[in-house]
């Protein structure tokens, strides 16, 4: 029990795939416009992550190691699609923000790469938690940088206007001000969160 | 750990995959097809109701001007036609800007609603949450008031730093009053 919420606060801070392993660089910087669009993005990738880790995790030991990627490929899109789907249905107006952004979840990086170095040689409870922790790191790092450039760039947070009819600083909206959060981010967690 | 990879093991681990991926991708297709639907209809109607006034019931056509074939809902109370609730689509600047525009038949524009946009965040994408932008549309009389941004000489509020998508908005409410003036006609 302990081991397993160890590898939870592992994906949070010491493998955290923003700050720490710069995985899944394309939906950080596009998806993060705004606190709740980052938030959506982190928690798509979630649901991705953890069914994928489990499901990978249960079929690794009869998979011929020839094809193993194309296997995995598979059920992570499968999933994915399967997201689509559900976003579709139950909550379109989330769909139509991170539309474009959720097929891109195939080919992020974080979901192959736990598949890779985690899911094919640990049990699926390991996995799950692999996931769940990595997930959520991946959707407070979102969040975050979310919160600061919808702050910075709108003067709003999570939606809520906070200066009136003014314009923020536009620039944070935008790709230039997504780098530079993201650098500064960095260096704060690295220097107070992450000690090794 | 990983097995062995022969032929027949490798045929049957990746089409034994794909074949319960399918199963699964199928039937979650089947039970969302119907949200799926009824959430992109109800996403129309909303469009409709906000830019007409109060009608019974709609009928969707659709109208060639210019080359361009545009779908419309005609409006209809009481046996009275109300208005047309205009599909118009044009390139805005970071991509296809569809409005839904609703017109009266003596031409003014009713209200306009914003379908689909991919405007920059906190720039074009103001044309779908900036209140003084979105007010300017209701009631706006072409034959009194000209269809232009007012950097162009028109009379077109147009959204700060937003030229371009205003100029594209203007456009799509301009290609939809001569639908709506072509089918009055």
């Amino acid at each position: 029990m302990a081991k397993n919420f160890k590898l939870i606060t592992d994906g949070l801070v010491k493998n955290n795939p923003t700050f720490v392993l710069l995985l899944g660089m394309c939906p950080t910087l596009a998806t993060t416009t705004s606190a709740i669009n980052g938030l959506s993005m982190g928690l798509a990738t979630l649901f991705v992550l953890v069914l994928s880790n489990m499901v990978i995790s249960l079929i690794a030991p009869v998979v011929p190691d020839k094809v193993h990627i194309p296997v995995y490929i598979v059920v992570i899109a499968t999933f994915v699609t399967l997201l689509q789907l559900l976003m579709q249905a139950y909550t379109p107006a989330m769909y139509e923000t991170l539309g474009l952004f959720i097929p891109l979840i195939v080919v992020n990086c974080i979901v192959l790469g736990r598949a890779e170095a985690f899911a094919n040689k640990n049990g699926v409870l390991a996995s799950a938690c692999d996931g769940i922790g990595v997930g959520l790191g991946f959707t407070c790092a979102l969040t975050v940088l979310g919160l600061v450039r919808e702050v910075l760039g709108s003067g709003s947070a999570f939606g809520l206007n906070f200066i009136g009819g003014h314009d923020g600083m536009l620039a944070f909206v935008m790709a230039p001000g997504a780098f530079l959060c993201l650098g500064y981010l960095m260096v704060l967690f690295n220097k107070f969160v992450k000690k090794d | 750990m990983a097995a062995q990879s022969n032929l027949k093991n490798m045929v049957m681990v990746l089409g034994l995959t794909c074949l319960a991926c399918s199963a699964v991708l199928g039937g979650a297709y089947a039970l969302t097809k119907d949200p799926i639907d009824a959430a992109s209809v109800a996403k129309t109607n909303k469009a409709i109701g906000a830019v007409l006034p109060a009608f019974d019931e709609t009928s969707y056509e659709s109208v060639e001007v210019d080359g361009k074939t545009y779908n419309y809902y005609k409006a209809v109370k009481g046996g009275e036609t109300v208005g047309y609730a205009v599909e118009s689509t044009v390139v805005g600047f970071g991509g296809p800007l569809s409005l839904m525009v609703g017109i009266t038949p003596d031409g003014t524009v009713h209200n306009t609603s914003v379908l689909s946009h991919a405007e920059t965040p906190g720039l074009g994408a103001k044309c779908n949450t900036d209140a003084k932008f979105m007010a300017q549309w209701a009631g706006f009389d072409p034959s009194v008031k000209i269809l232009s941004v007012k950097k162009d000489g028109g009379d077109v509020d147009a959204i700060t730093a937003s030229t371009i998508t205003s100029r594209a908005y203007t456009e799509a409410v301009k290609n939809a009053v001569a639908a709506v003036k072509s089918l009055e006609e």
